[in-house]
């Protein structure tokens, strides 16, 4: 016995997390040693499967927190959100480098991962994509720079990125929009391909606007779990504020889906009893029942109804990315294509690791901070007098 | 001259000389395993496909206006001024848009390599550079598959067509889909029963994308000077209302 008492006591989410990342260890060797062939169900007839649909699509998607905060803080200026805006750019910068991860993973040639720099195609919207994810993930790295620089103590960087702390914002603001609709633009090539119930020419659009709403989604979600394995005060009237714009949102999104699959005719497809059908409506039941759930006030103040009605939108979010990409690309490609073990351990792997870095990060940086607020704000208008 | 082949069902007998010749021009493996599998693939860039009574040809169609060269990211496809659609092994990341863009679904990946990379035809671009027809054009024993120049090869489609209504279905294949290509198919029955998509768009597809792509410069400008004049506004009001303060302050002391 007396070995097993030596053994560090690890907590079960901690054995989880250990086991995930030893089978993602393994699957990555499988990937790298036996090439896309031997560790993917992707084939010729589909060649983008669940790397693609969640860990980039839902990932960029899910790290929207990031500029939809900054917005709100930094532009329109509502300094009472700024202790979500940490957490938020964390997730964001998280999100992206995981993404970037991915990617490593889903490229056939991950070492040319640079040509996009010095092998310009401007009418390729996967060079649009390359390079928002190349200038997001800088300003994500400098937007969260002054954590660390707080966290040692170095002032006079700090000062620097103060000093251009707007023009960063906005730059992220641009670069995030651009890169949120060019992940919908990817799939305006395919009108033939994917199933009308997606297709639209206002894919980028669609994906904006549900990318704002999740990044709401996302900081009531990581707000409330962060407080939940910290012991912090849930900050309850911010959430919920930011949860009637996520309702706002959400209402404008489905109107604009509903008037245009109604223009382009596409609605006749609901009759059909088809995997389709299915998956579009589990989607739209998702969003909708969040919206409905968020409209209301008790939802709004209870902070587990809050957190399930997020979790709800979120799931709502994750369907439809993996609709458009997966779904909706299979009845024409004539094949069906179930990911394969080695995918879905990479994936799991990624976001065990998403979730352990957040948790780190909160534990040993100044994320969640309580500060004067006006005292805040004279440091940050400072340098622009200046 | 822009160069092109045109493939003729009705004469098409079946013999996969074309794909025998294509196999030894690319240096790819064939035997009779391989020649019974009637797909595209990574060691078979050209298949002959066996559709009822009739044979057709599959290939790279070497669009006039290529979708997999608009989408990739690092300019690895390029249409050639002599027509064929040629592919830059070297530049390729392996992202596989052109795969998932393509509207005939012709790309097809090496995917059991670590070093994996694109196959397609690519028209013997440089047989075509020396004046000589294509591996197949030349292999093939009945005319069936033709090489030349793209104008030439349509007038002698048209020909075929008008002279002998019976034998043809009333459409050239390739003169108007997603923009033309430079392959070009007659079949004495409709395209969809020898497997073909025939309800692509006659507009070539990359301005779908282009579309969007050409808003950018619209949203950095108007964004920038959007955001920037919110900030400046929510920021002025902050200002003003710190100054009222500090005068209010003064007065009081005074």
């Amino acid at each position: 016995m007396s070995p097993a008492l030596r053994f560090p006591r690890w907590t079960f989410w901690q054995w989880v997390f250990a086991l995930v990342m030893l089978g993602g260890i393994y699957a990555a060797f499988v990937r790298y040693t036996r090439g896309l062939g031997g560790s993917t169900a992707l084939s010729d007839l589909f060649p983008w499967g669940l790397w693609i649909g969640f860990d980039v699509l839902c990932g960029v998607g899910l790290a929207a927190g990031g500029f939809t905060l900054a917005t709100v803080v930094y532009i329109f200026n509502l300094d009472r959100y700024k202790p979500v805006l940490r957490p938020a750019i964390l997730t964001a910068f998280l999100g992206y480098l995981l993404v970037i991860l991915a990617l490593l993973f889903d490229l056939g040639r991950p070492e040319r991962i640079w040509h996009a720099l010095v092998m310009w195609n401007p009418h390729s919207v996967m060079f649009e994509v390359a390079w928002c994810v190349m200038l997001y993930t800088t300003v994500l790295a400098l937007e969260f720079s002054p954590v660390i620089f707080e966290r040692f103590g170095w002032h006079t960087p700090l000062r620097w990125i103060r000093a251009v702390s707007i023009p960063l914002v906005i730059a992220g603001v641009i670069l995030s929009t651009l890169h949120q609709s060019s992940l919908g633009s990817l799939y305006l090539i395919v009108p033939h391909k994917l199933h009308p119930l997606w297709y639209s020419p206002l894919l980028p659009v669609f994906f904006f606007i549900s990318a704002i709403a999740v990044g709401f989604a996302m900081t009531i979600f990581e707000s409330y779990h962060s407080a939940k394995a910290f012991g912090k005060r849930l900050p309850m009237p911010l959430l919920a504020s930011m949860g009637r714009v996520l309702a706002v949102v959400l209402l404008v999104y489905l109107v604009l889906r509903g008037q245009d699959l109604w223009r382009l005719g596409a609605l006749a497809h609901l009759a059909e009893g088809r995997p389709e059908t299915y998956l579009f409506s589990l989607e739209i039941i998702f969003m909708l029942a969040a919206m409905l759930l968020l409209f209301q006030r008790g939802t709004r103040t209870s902070q587990t109804r809050l957190y399930f009605a997020a979790l709800l939108y979120i799931f709502g979010f994750i369907t439809n990315r993996l609709n458009v990409s997966i779904t909706g690309m299979e009845a024409a490609s004539g094949t069906h294509y179930l990911p394969r073990w080695t995918e879905v351990m990479v994936t799991l792997a990624i976001v065990a690791l998403g979730f352990a870095i957040f948790r780190f990060a909160v534990k040993h940086l100044p994320i969640f901070v309580e500060e004067k607020p006006t005292a805040r704000l004279e440091a940050e208008l400072a340098p622009v007098k200046g | 001259m822009a160069k092109a082949i045109l493939f003729d069902a009705t004469k098409c007998v079946g013999c996969r000389l074309c794909e025998v010749a294509c196999a030894e021009r690319n240096h790819l493996p064939y035997d009779e395993t391989i020649a019974t599998e009637e797909q595209l693939s990574a060691y078979k860039v050209t298949a002959v496909q066996t559709c009822g009574a009739h044979f057709v040809r599959r290939l790279c169609m070497h669009c006039l206006e290529p979708t997999c060269a608009s989408v990739c990211p690092v300019g690895a496809l390029y249409k050639s001024e002599l027509g064929p659609v040629v592919y830059a092994p070297e530049r390729c990341i392996g992202c596989r848009y052109c795969m998932l863009a393509c509207p005939f679904q012709v790309p097809a990946y090496e995917w059991n390599s670590r070093l994996p990379r694109v196959k397609k035809c690519d028209m013997c671009v440089d047989r075509l550079q020396q004046g000589e027809l294509t591996a197949c054009a030349q292999a093939c024993p009945t005319e069936a598959t033709t090489c030349g120049d793209r104008d030439a090869l349509i007038a002698e489609a048209r020909r075929r067509v008008t002279e002998s209504p019976d034998q043809y279905y009333q459409h050239i294949y390739g003169l108007e889909q997603v923009g033309g290509t430079s392959v070009l198919f007659l079949s004495p029955v409709p395209f969809e029963q020898l497997g073909m998509r025939a309800h692509l768009p006659q507009q070539a597809l990359p301005i779908l994308t282009w579309r969007a792509l050409a808003h950018i410069p619209d949203i950095v400008l108007v964004g920038s000077v959007l955001l920037g004049g919110v900030w400046w506004i929510t920021h002025r009001r902050d200002e003003v209302a710190a100054a009222e303060r500090a005068l209010k302050e003064k007065e009081k002391k005074q």
